[in-house]
């Protein structure tokens, strides 16, 4: 397929790492912020082709994986409502609330269905107007203009029947959380490619200048990453601390102002707490006042209560980039995709899930 | 959840004055929304996520990318390194 055979070339991919080999002289810590990224890492062993020099951490973008649980449960509070409809996009299914996950509520009866499009969710409400539809709206700024779009057209075509569960959330607040920590170990960012498209870059150039931290902003195919390492790795040689662009074919300076524009209109940031990142300051999107009477949580009038985590997870840590998986005593053995202790071995793009698909052991019997 | 994954537009089309259009992925075509790209036009490519074109694919810096790449780490293995889909053609 055009723009993603060329860059899964293997022999760029060697020059590449010879290219990091020639420029490194000393351990460095760079962290993928998107977990589309971190599963191509993994799936095409990228880290292990990487100088012992270099240690990638993995970063906190799996938007199901740091949804907080209290909203999964409020979003299996509404599929066990009989006359709702939830919709929501596949990965959200099995992520484990409280007691259960949403496939339990499907199997319990609920009418629970996976979508590829927001609009599709929109769709539905029109074809059955009996029916309370309500998409469960997860994701970053990739998603979010997904979600605005569909919100604006049910509104424009009045369709009473359709509401959203609002769980976007920002990727500069957690990236700002991370190097605020104080056992911070990044030194250099992949910004999020895909999130970058829609935002441009604007907003990365504060990190940069207060943290004084290289952010590469990076694409998805395996030539994307080692070519964002290999940027990464030249400027933490040098000395420097700028803002690139390596995903300029998918990424321009002002991003996609269109969409930005939609979302401003609709969305408002607001502080939420993330699953293992504690509360972060408006890094969650809400609707409008406006636009309120499109939200489910409003419309049904959902209680908000907090909830504790399952104390063996160390998903908070594995956010962080603090922990690798195989290090998670319960990793692969009490923990696995089928029997999940935490989000992150439940995501297609949660950095457990992508260690357990790669088939890496845990620490312990290695 | 961010996946974005390039397709080229093949038809236009006008829903209910909302901008889709049919992309074909390596030969499966799907329906999607083109709002956000308001510039698309037929034989473009585009990077789609959840439905949505995000951006068009700039074939210009693309090109620019590969051939810094291929420029500085290209030529040199080829020769002793044919990539195996050559080798299989």
């Amino acid at each position: 397929m055009k723009y993603v055979d060329e860059f899964r070339d293997a022999e760029l991919a060697r020059g590449l790492v010879a290219e990091i080999r020639r420029t490194v002289t000393r351990p460095w810590t760079i962290m993928e912020v998107c977990g589309g990224q971190t599963h191509t890492i993994l799936r095409y062993g990228l880290d292990e082709l990487l100088p012992a020099e270099v240690t990638l951490a993995h970063g906190p973008g799996c938007p199901v994986c740091v949804t907080p649980i209290e909203l999964i449960d409020q979003a299996i509070t509404l599929a066990l409502q009989p006359q709702i409809t939830l919709c929501s996009f596949g990965d959200m299914l099995r992520v484990p609330g409280s007691a259960h996950n949403l496939f339990a509520a499907r199997a319990a009866g609920a009418d629970v269905r996976v979508v590829y499009s927001p609009l599709d969710a929109l769709d539905l409400a029109r074809r059955e107007p009996a029916r309370q539809v309500v998409f469960f709206a997860v994701g970053f700024e990739t998603t979010a203009p997904t979600t605005a779009m569909a919100v604006w057209r049910a509104a424009q075509l009045q369709v009473p029947n359709f509401s959203v569960l609002m769980a976007h959330v920002r990727v500069p607040p957690a990236m700002e959380a991370i190097l605020s920590s104080p056992d911070n170990r990044v030194q250099g960012f992949l910004a999020a490619g895909h999130v970058c498209t829609v935002m441009g870059l604007d907003e990365y150039l504060p990190l940069v200048r207060r943290f004084r931290v290289p952010i590469v902003v990076t694409g998805f195919e395996p030539i994307d990453l080692l070519h964002g390492v290999a940027m990464c790795i030249r400027q933490l040689e040098d000395g420097r601390a700028d803002l690139e662009n390596q995903y300029a074919r998918s990424v321009r300076v002002e991003g996609n102002v269109d969409a930005q524009q939609l979302m401003h209109e609709m969305f408002a940031a607001v502080d939420r707490r993330w699953r293992g990142l504690d509360t972060l300051a408006q890094s969650a999107l809400v609707l409008r006042e406006r636009y309120a009477v499109y939200d489910a949580a409003r419309r049904f009038a959902l209680p908000q209560q907090a909830v504790t985590e399952p104390s063996e997870c160390h998903a908070g840590e594995v956010l962080r980039g603090l922990l690798k998986p195989p290090g998670c005593p319960a990793f692969g053995t009490r923990c696995t995709p089928e029997r999940p202790l935490g989000a992150p071995m439940v995501s297609t793009e949660g950095t457990c899930a992508a260690y357990f698909r790669a088939g890496r052991q845990p620490e312990a019997i290695r | 959840m961010c996946l974005g994954v390039p397709g080229r537009i093949v038809r236009l089309v006008e829903e209910e004055g909302l901008q889709m259009g049919d992309v074909d992925f390596g030969g499966a075509v799907r329906r999607v929304c083109l709002a956000y790209v308001p510039d698309a036009a037929e034989g473009d490519y585009a990077v789609i996520h959840a439905g949505f074109a995000i951006s068009l694919v700039d074939a210009a810096e693309a090109e620019r990318t590969l051939s810094l790449l291929n420029d500085a780490f290209g030529e040199d293995l080829s020769a002793v390194n044919p990539s195996p889909d050559t080798e299989n053609r």
